[in-house]
């Protein structure tokens, strides 16, 4: 039997055992004896049930499925040829993907002798008795789960509470997931970008001028011996961000102002909506549109001018990520400007000035530290924004804070390294983790503040 | 002495001196705030007329019409699936002009018709072998080369060698006009078939289905996951340490980078557990992680919105917590729930980057069918064309992204369309 169609039993069992715990709560109450002598409305009996029947052979059902593989490969390993066995790690580990693939009927590399065919077969069959195996365990466990419980079942068993127990903690498991998330973020980027510094030194990675990720293969292979130091591309990353933002605070506080301030409840009611449609755009979007029709007018544009720009010019990126973010900024100013009493307004009228000197010299002072969260919030945006500076930034680490030349970015060295081959045991692919590793707690310090700015604020006028 | 200056300068009058200015100012700053607007919705329809004027011409396609002679020679019956039908193409162009001899012009002339057309050439036979023996007149798709020509995206003039179109053929396609066998028509093939290297055979439906497989996955976890974590800490969890960390923790991953989640996934599902590269059901996993901050934020504040009365009335009358909750509160939360929901599956249909991470942007022909299928996913799939250097992939890019908006502005619009329908002020 399939996982799947196990898994569809499973379920099927759990509805059935839903129906039996439902029935053996009236057979218990009796044709006689009222339902309302029941501790729990019958259907809190027949739920009891099904979950009891169904959460059991779950769990057992996913650890067997995670472990099915290292078992069936560890008892294939011990039944191989004595010369096959004690192959080094790395040819074994090859041989054992030509017998997966044999199974599974791919492509297979090499050539294929008898021991591999035998081999195979012999994974075939121990995967067919795991398989029947679980089928058989899972299914007698919900059988006699839902016996047990059927057994169980009196006038006086508190079948509601054991439900809504139950439910409790499949709420709580749900809410931990945040949590798991991170940790999975900081385990598993932290361990590969460990792994990463062993090879390459953490100062060097962090103050060395020179990025060229490119390894060479062999030893005497001329040309390329790698550097890992980041500085060019956090000086890329920073750049563009810096354009970014140029664009976008002036534009987006601009225009939170006008629509908060000045414009009536009709064009805001307009306006608003319009300007967010900005930040729903898909990023892949921004990057074709940066590519194609941003990057070659402002080249055009420095080519009249006498300006040499490059075709992958950081400007050309930045504008379009400012662009991009300017509803984050405007839509967030736009909460704080309105979060400001009315009364710092009036007294600023009544004492005769006007409403941009209001705006200057009262409501932006008062509304200032969420204005700044807000911009952090768009500063980290900006710096873990990938496809616009895949598609319009450049590959080639200059350390240049020219907006005309070609930089790189974090994001932009994250994907060319990981996309395609990866070898995990080469500092190329490692580095990608090691970078990835950096933005993540560059973005998290800058989250934190913004978030506590924010939070702070909010509290003020409350 | 000092009173008569006094009289001449009184503060009105220094307010007055500088009024002019202060209305000045005013205006300006007014001026500065509605460019500002200006400024951001210019782009936008900027964007958005650069987009469709680039894509709308890729929902036509240049077809040739061959006369093909499903000649018996070249077809048998034992090997229809392999026979020679790029031959059946050829010989129809060479018959078409009989003036063509030297090799490089034949070469020339078989380039005007797409290398797709011998597949839908055997496609007709298979599903018909009565046809052998017969003559008919089928329209075949022109090359890409042809395409952008008819459509204008690549000049007739300049030095012949620079071109890619040649002199000959320039003639050939207009004699191919003159005859009316040369047309544009609706681009079906764009919206029915993978990815392909040829421009003209390329479509989309491939990542529509990948995106959609994607999606599934990712509503199917976020929604109950993400509804069920809401209502633990709106309305079971005691406030502490623990659920202080939790909150933290959840506005936090709304503002990771989508690319850290991509890593996250790399390491955690591909190699970790060991699950398939480029497969939908990965792809799902990892908008779930990164939506699901996302969903839980737009359910706890639909949750806050649901009176106290209505809790303290189901308490009242002698519901648990739990009954109150699945009976009473869940119900009337579960519009805003479900708009939160839709925006959040809208920005992970959008999502690009952490695709990129586990695989999904390998050039895949086939369309998928299933969860563990390799497939692309529609911004992937805008992100390989856009990449591609052929001049028919700019229009299909565009085309592409055509899609995807009208995708994500759909979804838009049903998740405005809820809130209006359902929202209630209390």
């Amino acid at each position: 039997m399939s996982p799947t169609t196990l898994m569809l039993v499973l379920l099927g069992l759990s509805t059935v055992g839903y129906y039996i715990g439902r029935r053996q709560a009236f057979a218990v109450a009796g044709p006689t004896r009222k339902v309302q002598e029941l501790h729990s409305r019958p259907t809190y009996y027949g739920a009891l049930t099904a979950l009891w029947c169904g959460i059991p052979a779950l769990l057992l059902y996913s650890f067997w499925l995670a472990g099915e593989d290292t078992v069936i490969i560890q008892l294939l390993v011990a039944q191989l040829p004595e010369n096959i066995r004690t192959l080094p790690d790395v040819e074994l580990k090859l041989l054992l993907n030509n017998i997966r693939n044999l199974v599974s009927g791919n492509i297979v590399s090499g050539e294929i002798d008898a021991t591999q065919r035998a081999a195979a077969d012999h994974y075939r069959s121990l995967k067919a008795t795991s398989q029947a195996a679980l089928a058989v365990v899972t299914i007698s466990t919900t059988i006699l789960a839902t016996l047990l419980v059927r057994s169980r079942i009196k006038a006086t068993l508190r079948a509601r509470n054991h439900v809504e127990e139950i439910i409790k903690y499949v709420l709580i498991a749900c809410s931990t997931i945040a949590i798991f998330t991170t940790i999975g973020i900081v385990l598993s980027v932290l361990y590969e970008a460990i792994r990463f510094f062993q090879v390459i030194p953490v100062t060097e990675f962090l103050f060395g001028l020179e990025w060229s990720p490119q390894m060479a293969i062999r030893s005497d292979q001329v040309g390329s011996s790698g550097a890992f130091g980041a500085v060019p591309v956090f000086l890329g990353t920073l750049l563009i961000s810096a354009i970014a933002m140029v664009v976008a605070v002036p534009i987006g506080l601009m225009s939170a102002i006008y629509l908060s301030e000045y414009a009536s409840l009709r064009f805001r009611s307009y306006a608003k909506p319009l300007i967010e449609i900005l930040a729903g755009i898909p990023t892949v979007v921004y990057g074709f549109f940066a590519a194609l029709t941003v990057a070659p007018f402002i080249r055009e544009t420095g080519t009249v001018l006498g300006l040499d720009v490059s075709s992958e010019s950081a400007l050309a990126a930045g504008l379009v990520m400012g662009i991009m973010i300017i509803p984050f900024v405007s839509s967030l100013s736009d909460d704080f400007i309105n979060a400001v009493p009315q009364s710092l307004r009036d007294g600023a009228y009544s004492l005769g000035a006007t409403q941009s000197e209001t705006t200057k010299q009262v409501i932006l002072p008062a509304a200032l530290p969420g204005i700044i969260g807000g911009v952090l919030l768009a500063v980290s945006r900006a710096i873990g924004e990938t496809m616009i500076v895949v598609m319009a930034a450049g590959l080639s680490a200059n350390l240049t804070i020219n907006p005309l030349k070609t930089v790189t970015t974090v994001t932009v060295q994250i994907v060319t390294l990981l996309v395609g081959d990866q070898e995990f045991d080469s500092p190329k692919t490692l580095a990608a983790f090691a970078l990835g590793l950096l933005l993540f707690f560059v973005t998290l310090i800058l989250n934190v503040i913004a978030l506590y700015v924010v939070r702070k604020y909010r509290e003020q006028y409350e | 002495m000092n009173n008569t200056q006094k009289k001449t300068r009184r503060t009105i009058d220094i307010v007055n001196q500088s009024l002019a200015r202060r209305y000045r100012a005013e205006r300006r700053f007014r001026l500065y705030g509605i460019s500002a607007i200006v400024v951001s919705l210019a782009f936008l329809a900027f964007l958005f007329v650069a987009i469709a004027a680039n894509g709308a011409s890729a929902f036509w396609q240049t077809y040739v019409k061959l006369d093909i002679h499903f000649s018996p020679d070249t077809l048998r019956q034992a090997s229809l699936a392999t026979a020679d039908y790029q031959g059946l193409v050829k010989k129809s162009l060479r018959n078409m002009f009989p003036e063509v001899k030297n090799r490089r012009d034949k070469r020339q002339l078989y380039g005007l018709a797409s290398p797709g057309a011998s597949f839908q050439l055997r496609k007709i036979v298979l599903d018909n072998p009565q046809i052998i023996g017969q003559k008919r007149s089928i329209w075949v798709p022109a090359d890409d080369d042809v395409d952008m020509l008819i459509k204008g995206h690549i000049k007739r003039e300049g030095p012949e060698e620079s071109r890619r179109l040649k002199d000959k053929q320039l003639a050939w396609i207009d004699q191919l006009i003159a005859e009316e066998k040369l047309e544009k028509r609706f681009n079906k093939t764009f919206f029915t078939v993978g990815d392909s290297r040829e421009p003209e055979l390329a479509g989309v439906w491939g990542a529509v289905m990948g995106s959609f497989f994607t999606l599934i996955v990712t509503l199917l976890l976020s929604f109950p996951v993400g509804v069920a974590a809401a209502v633990y800490l709106e309305e079971f969890a005691p406030k502490n340490r623990w659920t202080d960390l939790i909150e933290i923790n959840i506005n936090n991953l709304a503002a990771v980078p989508s690319i850290v989640f991509g890593l996250l996934g790399l390491a955690v599902f591909l190699n970790f557990f060991g699950l398939p590269r480029s497969a939908p059901i990965v792809g799902g996993l990892v908008l779930t992680l990164m939506t699901l901050p996302t969903i839980i934020i737009a359910s706890r504040s639909a949750l806050k919105s649901v009176p106290p009365s209505i809790r303290e009335a189901a308490l009242g009358v002698g519901a648990s917590k739990m009954q109150m909750v699945v009976h009473h509160v869940l119900p009337l939360a579960l519009p805003g729930m479900l708009t939160g929901t839709i925006i959040g599956m809208a920005r992970a249909l959008g999502e690009t980057a952490p695709l990129l991470m586990i695989g999904m942007v390998a050039f895949i022909v086939d369309v998928p069918a299933g969860l563990t299928d390799p497939s692309t996913a529609l911004p992937v799939q805008v992100y390989l064309w856009a990449d591609s250097p052929e001049r028919g992939f700019v229009e299909r890019t565009s085309a592409a992204i055509m899609v995807l908006l009208a995708f994500l502005i759909t979804m838009n619009a049903t998740a405005v369309f809820l809130r209006k329908r359902f929202e209630r002020r209390w």
